[in-house]
């Protein structure tokens, strides 16, 4: 039975295979796909070069604490950071009492309910408040930044290339495709992934920000440090991750010495 | 059963003797996996890959059982409990990192064993049953990992969901309303997110319990070996404690570095960054795939892309998909080679190895995007993946001429066989 439907079975789907096959492979000659602007001017990621890359890399709190500054001071009045409370921030070197003050002194103040009158009101956020949400009003929706560079291939290099990379749309790309002109209100990018996005160039101009441990900031600074802080936000554990991982690996490795010894030493009168 | 020579538990003390008397569980122990299962004494590397497999479950177990009382199964705050997991949870980020590359852990370590039994034809007969149990223990895998990944309710878990509960809805006339009852709804909502935690909750008990059904199965021929030879005599084979103990030691000390290599330095290297962005109904990713050890039945899936005759495409996709694994149910019966090990069969050999790299092309176009040329390449890949297993199969094993094996493992291990002489020549004895 097996040996006689067998054979059948898979002829029935080789046949159907081809059949798919050749009016793929018709198509494909008939109507090639169409080249599309994304296709030739996407570009990927740059290079970026973090103190936190690699297998023995660790944060650079000094630079986490700028890339916050900027956060603070240029992206928080669109985009939330929800799976960071202030109180976090101790782990990049803020002290309690700083801690407290960025708290209290956070522009979006947090929104309180009273079950009893029902009244809605505001008050200033503690360390123990999530950074707030943030609402804007302009075109396209900001997503939450907590977790960006862990929900982009390259992360860290993705939002430092999106930030430098605004430019004007080149003169070639509306030749070839005329109807690829970038919509009103969108911008050109050739890092992101349909090479228009709503979001304005957020650093524009060096001093944008003053950084208080003298460092220059330059666009390019700027951006770059933004970008290790956002790799912080998605992944505050990456330093103990690491560091525990060579302990386990260490361990594991003379555990593994060991157990090879012991199984050449009981197997020695049987080869 | 076992080997007439094999060793007999004998309890050291007082109390042992009492509980062989009342419960002889470690008489159990003893025979199953100790000194008194006797184990043919060539095995290769290959078949660390048994006991690994079930190192992988026990270790998905304690992960997601730890996992489970710190995770919420509601779709508006799933997402931010896993959150809360990785950075809240004392070591939560090493148990979900654990847990997460666990699965392809375990997957690769299943496959690896699935190559074996292709390769050495470790599913022939005494050990039909075990192999048909271990088919089912892959079926079930998959159903906990699918349902896993919809677990923490991003982007791939949520439209992953729904593209492959939509597979139900290809079945002509009862398909949707199958597929609206499984969900429980018409999208991946909160009401199957609840019922995929309950059962990739309950499955993996489910695998345990199959589990013991397949090693249950083992035990009554004996483990097979490279050769393929049956063990003749008591020179064949070794105690399983110490010796493969001890070689399972080592293997899993391997394991475990490779392992936690992945865990510790790169830990989202397998996973799809779009899974970091909650679950949104209204926006669909650019290429939803699921986790890579899918890869090669998606491709298969994806290769039907014209009806065929009054068969709709979608649906000769969906057959073709279960059919590549249901066809494995049926290998017993489709090689009649009385010959099992691939070391002394060179044409199946070769065909052997076309469809390692046959099953890596498919992989490879089940991840890429649905797109020319991997459609093309994945539409041929697929035909000879049916070929392969429902024709060429077959075919070999009554046409190939086997080379000659050895007379027994021991002849196959040490050069000569002391009994093989015996029973050449009698007299001499
Ligand atoms: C004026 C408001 C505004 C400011 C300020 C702003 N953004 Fe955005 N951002 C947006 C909007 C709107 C989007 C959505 C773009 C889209 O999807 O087209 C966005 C999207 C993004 C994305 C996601 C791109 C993608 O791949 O989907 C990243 C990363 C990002 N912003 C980073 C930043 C950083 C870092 C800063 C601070 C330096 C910043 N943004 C400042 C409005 C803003
Ligand atoms: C056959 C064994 C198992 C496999 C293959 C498996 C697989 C998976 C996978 C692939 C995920 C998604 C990981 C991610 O991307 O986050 C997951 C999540 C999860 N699993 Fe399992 N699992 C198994 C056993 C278990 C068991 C026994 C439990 C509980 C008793 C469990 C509880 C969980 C929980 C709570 C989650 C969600 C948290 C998270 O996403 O990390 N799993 N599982």
């Amino acid at each position: 039975m097996v040996r006689l439907f067998g054979p059948l079975v898979g002829l029935f789907f080789a046949v159907a295979l081809l059949w798919s096959f050749g009016n793929g492979a018709y198509t494909a000659i008939t109507e090639p796909a169409p080249v599309t602007a994304e296709h030739e001017f996407h570009l990927h990621p740059k290079e970026l070069d973090l103190a936190s890359n690699g297998a023995f890399g660790r944060f650079d709190k000094q630079q986490l604490q700028r890339g916050f500054q900027v956060y603070k001071e240029v992206c928080a009045t669109c985009h939330s950071l929800k799976q960071i409370a202030f109180r976090d921030l101790k782990a990049i070197g803020y002290s309690d009492a700083e801690v407290k003050a960025i708290a209290k002194q956070w522009a979006t103040k947090a929104t309180t309910f009273n079950p009893v009158t029902g009244d809605r009101g505001e008050r200033d956020n503690i360390a123990s408040d999530r950074i707030p949400t943030v609402y804007y009003a302009g075109q396209g929706v900001p997503p939450d930044l907590s977790l960006m560079t862990k929900a982009r291939h390259d992360g860290g290099a993705y939002v430092y290339s999106l930030l430098t990379g605004y430019q004007e749309q080149p003169a070639e790309l509306l030749k070839k495709f005329p109807d690829s002109k970038t919509p009103d209100g969108l911008h050109y990018n050739p890092y992101f992934a349909n090479l228009n996005l709503a979001m304005p160039a957020p650093i524009t101009t060096d001093g944008q920000v003053t950084y208080s441990d003298g460092t220059k900031a330059s666009v390019d600074q700027m951006s770059k440090d933004v970008s290790a802080f956002l790799v912080w936000t998605a992944e505050p554990k990456l330093d103990k991750r690491k560091q525990t991982g060579w302990a386990v690996l260490g361990f594991l490795l003379m555990a593994t010495v060991l157990a090879y010894l012991a199984k050449k030493n009981v197997w020695a009168d049987k080869h | 059963m076992s080997f007439p020579w094999a060793n007999e538990y004998k309890p050291g003390n007082g109390l042992t003797q009492w509980l062989d008397e009342k419960l002889p569980l470690p008489r159990f122990v003893y025979n199953a996996v100790g000194a008194g299962y006797p184990v043919p004494r060539n095995l290769n590397y290959m078949w660390n890959f048994g006991v690994l497999a079930g190192f992988c479950l026990v270790l998905q177990i304690v992960t997601g059982v730890v996992l489970a009382m710190h995770y919420a199964a509601n779709a508006g705050v799933a997402f931010d409990s896993v959150e809360h997991i990785m950075r809240d949870v004392n070591w939560g980020w090493m148990l979900r990192y654990a847990h997460a590359n666990g699965a392809s852990a375990f997957f690769v370590v299943v496959y690896l064993h699935i190559f074996r039994g292709f390769f050495y034809s470790s599913y022939k007969a005494p050990r039909e049953m075990i192999w048909l149990l271990g088919v089912v223990i892959f079926l079930l895998m998959m159903a906990t990992a699918f349902m896993g990944y919809v677990l923490p309710w991003g982007q791939m878990s949520f439209w992953g969901a729904k593209v492959i509960t939509g597979l139900f809805g290809a079945i002509p006339l009862i398909g949707v309303p199958i597929q609206e009852w499984l969900l429980g709804g018409f999208a991946p909502d909160n009401a199957a997110l609840n019922r995929f935690f309950s059962l990739h909750f309950l499955l993996p008990f489910v695998i345990a319990g199959v589990i013991i059904l397949h090693i249950w199965a083992l035990h009554i021929p004996g483990s097979s070996n490279p050769t393929g030879v049956e063990v003749k005599t008591k020179s064949d084979t070794v105690p399983f404690h110490p010796y493969y103990t001890a070689k399972d030691g080592f293997g899993l000390g391997v394991f475990l570095l490779i392992y936690c290599a992945v865990l510790f330095f790169g830990p989202n290297a397998l996973g799809h960054p779009d899974n970091y962005i909650p679950a949104n109904p209204l926006s669909t990713p650019a290429h939803i795939v699921p986790e890579w050890y899918f890869w090669p039945f998606y491709a298969i899936l994806r290769a039907f892309t014209s009806d065929f005759f009054f068969i709709p495409a979608k649906l000769m996709g969906v057959l073709a998909m279960f059919s590549a694994i249901l066809v494995w149910f049926f290998l017993p019966w489709l090689d009649t080679s009385p010959v099992r090990s691939g070391h002394y069969r060179p044409l199946f050999r070769k065909f052997f190895y076309l469809l390692v790299i046959d099953i890596l092309v498919l992989g490879y176009c089940g991840g890429a995007p649905a797109a020319e040329p991997f459609v093309m390449i994945s539409q041929l890949a697929s035909m000879y993946y049916f070929l392969h297993f429902l024709v060429i199969l077959p075919l070999v094993s009554s046409i190939e001429k086997p080379e000659p094996l050895p007379f027994s493992i021991t002849e196959a291990v040490l050069g000569k066989d002391e009994s093989a002489v015996l029973n050449a020549n009698p007299a001499a004895a």
